[in-house]
């Protein structure tokens, strides 16, 4: 009878993961930068976004540097080389040509696929109180509440918008956290950035609302490239949200984006990501590189900087959201929780340098793997030698689902300083089969056990999440694990 | 550097008695050698301390040609006293005297290995270097059902005959069914500069029981490192104990393949450090099959300009359920200009295993130092009681009570 019934939820089970809920298309005519990667194609993007000259300069910069560079190897996850000729740069919307200035004028088709992501834009203007910000393939666009966050200063728009109209912030802070003399993914990103959001706090304010981008991979065959720039000046406190999903397709598809947070003087930014790339099919086959780099710096004194990240998709994730924790008492933090199931595989952890005294830093990572996945937490707490009285907490747990996947944790602990504590903690477990027992004996199913015991092994992460996040999140690990079990 | 190998090597096959198969041999890991050189932090392994740029700095002339034809004098001053033991001495690398005077000499053998094929499977260049140049390789076997009544301290001493020379030793060990190998490394150098490159390599047969104590106390100029392969059978167990304090530079490595079931490893460590001093503990231990256990615990007492470093990997195979690993690391930085760095890792691939490590690193408490001082100590004699304490945690871990002993008064704890 237990046979019986196994087999029928396992069935069910597969019939659920053929379906991941994002993975529908849009129709949609784009305008497309020609395939490949060289001169011409940087200036074809700079030239249609009518960047101005140093915008430009910036991009062959980076250019000329990338050629010296080569993709980084040392990673976990080993993937088949990527031609970096045959994918396209750019990809937006034709209607986005020349763009439109309020919702109402937005493509029709593009509005349903954010209804069908959950994001309804007309809606969420009107209703529920976050600005939101949605970039489709390589453009923003559009940009929900514009007139409640001008009343108080507070800039949020789309990169390309701003370079047009606060050239003056975008030059004075671009590349200083992530110089385009960083890592291959970044100095490519340098280099053929399409779009991203812009978000300036001005002194003291407090955002009065959640701001969020919403990313969307949408045609084939391209690589997305954003930038998103947060600049919180003194005193002020944003929090922004982002989330991803991208079609089912058979390729891979890649996604470097790079993340530059700029803290001021007791300012606080608080970054949420809820990650859900479409992850390929549960042979492996298809879903999306994503190569991102996200690194924040905590410039001014007493600034806070806290990255929450929920991973759920991808084929391959491979990031580090960092903070450099440069003005005295100043705070990083770090909650992750990475789910990987069938053939994923995520790299992912944190950097914490220290470099102001007083500085404390708390990283908290939950990995989950299942199926033939492979996940590692790979971390950095550098306290350098004139970082006095700093500290350190380092948790990372660990669960594992079968003995087909795996779970690796490789924390680099530096410590220079002696008036400064570092404490790491580090364990690897199973569901046990009594918490199992429990669980079923009270009448849930083996599926709604596991998520019970999961969402509770994540629960010191999900709190730190928003609200309408949080919510969403939960639901994402329970489908995530969906077929796992049994 | 590659002209100086070559021509050292020339040296070392005219000056010795090598047939020319062996020669052949030797020929193909100095060859390996040359075009891999000395690691550098380019290497994972080597990315805390990086040995190429530590020789570079320290011996700027090293020589990799050893004289093995003079004999030197034992100094018997220098041998432990106070506790009867079988002794194998090396003076400058070369072997003066083996010794097993306590034991039934039927159930011990000693092979030389020499003309073997002595090749190591094993990504390190200072292997090949070890295999290039060793004199002599010897095998010591203990035979089945055989436990040594008492223990055995290898010396490992220079004299001042030799200066910036690169020295290679090699030993095999192989314990049989159901016997037991209590064996102390003891280093005495009071050269300067010499690179001192040890390959032990253990091979342990069901029931069979390998305790090793590593002793590099005394202040020195030298640079070691010392790499030890260990192959368990079933239910054997293997204990290391590493007191790393002496040398300018030390990097042990320890290789623990758990091939057979029950089978466990522990290892417990002492980084004692001072001035300019950089040592280093790298430990891999991989669990292979079901029901294998393994234990680290290492800490570090670091002074001005020292920094230590601490990498440990635990790895499970997919096979191996039911594993138990744990490893802890602690440091003390007591000044301004020490470094501590540590990479506790772990890769695991089954998932009814139980794996957790920890690492902390700070300065001395405060709290505790004035609870001890409002008791009327004053602040040094608090100091040294903290740090007393906290090093006797892992002595306390050796399972030997005599050796345990030795290894107090050589440091100098109270109990």
């Amino acid at each position: 009878m237990r046979e019986e019934f196994k087999m029928d939820t396992r069935e069910k089970d597969i019939e659920k993961l053929k379906d991941y809920k994002y993975g529908f298309t849009t129709d949609i005519e784009n305008t497309r930068a020609p395939k490949g990667l060289n001169e011409d194609v940087i200036k074809f993007i700079s030239n249609i976004k009518k960047e101005p000259k140093w915008m430009l300069d910036f991009r062959l910069k980076a250019y000329e540097r990338l050629k010296l560079l080569k993709e980084p190897n040392w990673q976990k996850p080993k993937y088949p080389k990527i031609d970096y000729q045959d994918l396209y740069y750019y990809s937006a919307p034709k209607s986005m040509k020349d763009k439109p200035k309020s919702l109402d004028e937005l493509d029709p088709k593009l509005l349903e696929t954010y209804k069908k992501l959950g994001i309804p834009l007309q809606e969420q203007a009107r209703l529920n109180g976050i600005a939101v910000d949605a970039v489709f393939d390589s453009v923003s666009v559009a940009t929900t509440f514009k007139g409640e966050l001008t009343k108080h200063g507070i800039i949020f728009c789309s990169m390309s918008e701003a370079i047009q109209k606060h050239p003056d912030l975008v030059k004075k802070y671009l590349g200083t956290v992530i110089p385009i003399t960083d890592h291959f993914f970044a100095t490519l990103n340098s280099a053929v950035f399409t779009d991203g959001s812009f978000v300036y706090i001005p002194e003291g304010v407090k955002c009065p609302m959640e701001l969020s981008t919403y990313f969307r991979i949408n045609a084939s065959e391209t690589g997305q490239f954003e930038r998103t720039l947060i600049i919180a000046d003194r005193g002020s406190y944003v929090s922004y949200l982002e989330g991803c999903t991208a079609p089912m397709r058979d390729e891979n598809q890649l996604h470097a984006a790079n993340v530059e947070l700029i803290a001021l003087d007791d300012a606080e930014i608080k970054y949420s990501t809820v990650q859900n790339w479409y992850p390929g099919d549960e042979n492996g086959k298809g879903g999306i590189y994503n190569f991102v780099t996200k690194r924040g710096l905590c410039k001014g004194k007493n600034s806070k900087i806290s990255w929450t990240q929920v991973e759920t998709g991808s084929a391959i994730t491979w990031k580090y959201p960092s903070c450099i924790l440069k003005g005295d008492n100043s705070i990083g933090e770090f909650y992750s929780i990475a789910i990987t199931n069938n053939h994923q595989k995520a790299d992912t952890g944190t950097k914490m340098i220290h470099l102001g005294n007083n500085t404390k830093s708390k990283i908290i990572s939950k990995g989950i793997s299942a199926g033939f996945s492979d996940m590692t937490y790979r971390g950095l707490v550098d306290i350098n030698s004139k970082a006095k009285n700093s500290s350190n907490y380092t948790q990372c747990d660990s669960l594992l689902m079968g003995n087909k996947c795996g779970a690796h944790t490789v924390p680099y602990i530096k410590n220079k300083n002696f008036d400064s504590n570092i404490a790491h903690e580090a364990t690897t477990s199973k569901i046990s089969e009594e918490q199992l027992h429990y669980c079923q004996q009270r009448g849930l199913n083996p599926e709604e056990a596991v998520g019970l015991i999961v969402n509770g092994f994540c629960k010191e992460v999900l709190q730190q999440l928003p609200m309408e996040f949080a919510v969403e999140a939960q639901k994402l690990v329970g489908i995530s694990l969906e077929g796992s079990v049994g | 550097m590659s002209d100086q190998l070559q021509s050292d090597f020339d040296r070392l096959v005219k000056t010795s008695k090598f047939s020319s198969e062996e020669i052949e041999f030797k020929k193909n890991f100095l060859n390996n050698f040359i075009k891999n050189g000395f690691p550098n932090r380019k290497q994972e392994d080597w990315k805390f301390l990086d040995i190429s740029q530590i020789i570079k700095k320290n011996i700027s002339d090293l020589s990799f040609f050893n004289d093995y034809s003079q004999s030197n004098k034992i100094d018997s001053s220098v041998l432990v006293d106070g506790l009867e033991h079988n002794k194998i001495i090396f003076i400058n690398g070369k072997v003066e005297k083996i010794d097993f005077n306590f034991e039934d000499q039927n159930k011990i053998e000693i092979i030389d290995e020499t003309k073997k094929d002595i090749s190591f499977d094993y990504e390190n260049s200072l292997i090949d270097l070890n295999s290039a140049f060793i004199d002599k390789i010897f095998k010591i076997l203990i035979k089945k059902n055989y436990a040594l009544k008492k223990p055995l301290i290898i010396y490992h001493l220079t004299n001042d005959r030799i200066k910036s020379t690169n020295i290679n030793l090699r030993l095999d060990f192989e314990l049989g069914e159901n016997s037991c190998l209590k064996l102390i490394d003891y280093f005495v150098n009071t050269t300067a500069k010499n690179f001192i490159n040890i390959f032990y390599n253990f091979n342990l047969e069901k029931d069979s029981i390998l305790k090793n104590y590593k002793i590099d106390k005394f202040r020195n100029n030298d640079l070691k490192y010392f790499f030890n392969n260990i192959e368990q059978d079933n239910n054997s167990i293997s204990e290391t104990f590493i007191l790393s304090a002496g040398s300018d530079y030390f990097k042990n490595e320890i290789n623990c393949n758990l091939n057979g079931e029950y089978s466990s490893a522990f290892i417990n460590g002492i980084f004692s450090l001072k001035e300019n001093q950089q040592h280093e503990i790298r430990t891999t231990i991989n669990h292979l099959v079901e029901n294998t256990k393994s234990y680290q615990l290492i800490k570090s007492v670091l002074g001005k300009n020292s920094k230590s470093a601490y990498q440990g990997r635990i790895f499970v195979n997919s096979k191996a359920q039911k594993t138990d690993g744990y490893q802890l690391s602690k440091a003390i930085l007591l000044d301004e200009t020490s470094e501590f760095n540590a990479k506790p890792e772990l890769e695991i691939y089954a998932d009814d295993v139980k794996c957790s490590h920890g690492s902390a690193s700070g300065s001395l408490d405060e709290n505790s130092i004035f609870y001890l001082m409002s008791r009327g100590l004053n602040y040094q004699q608090s100091k040294k009681l903290l740090i007393n304490g906290f090093l006797m945690d892992v002595v306390e871990k050796i399972t030997d009570v005599e050796i345990k002993n030795l290894i107090t008064n050589i440091i100098g704890l109270k109990q």
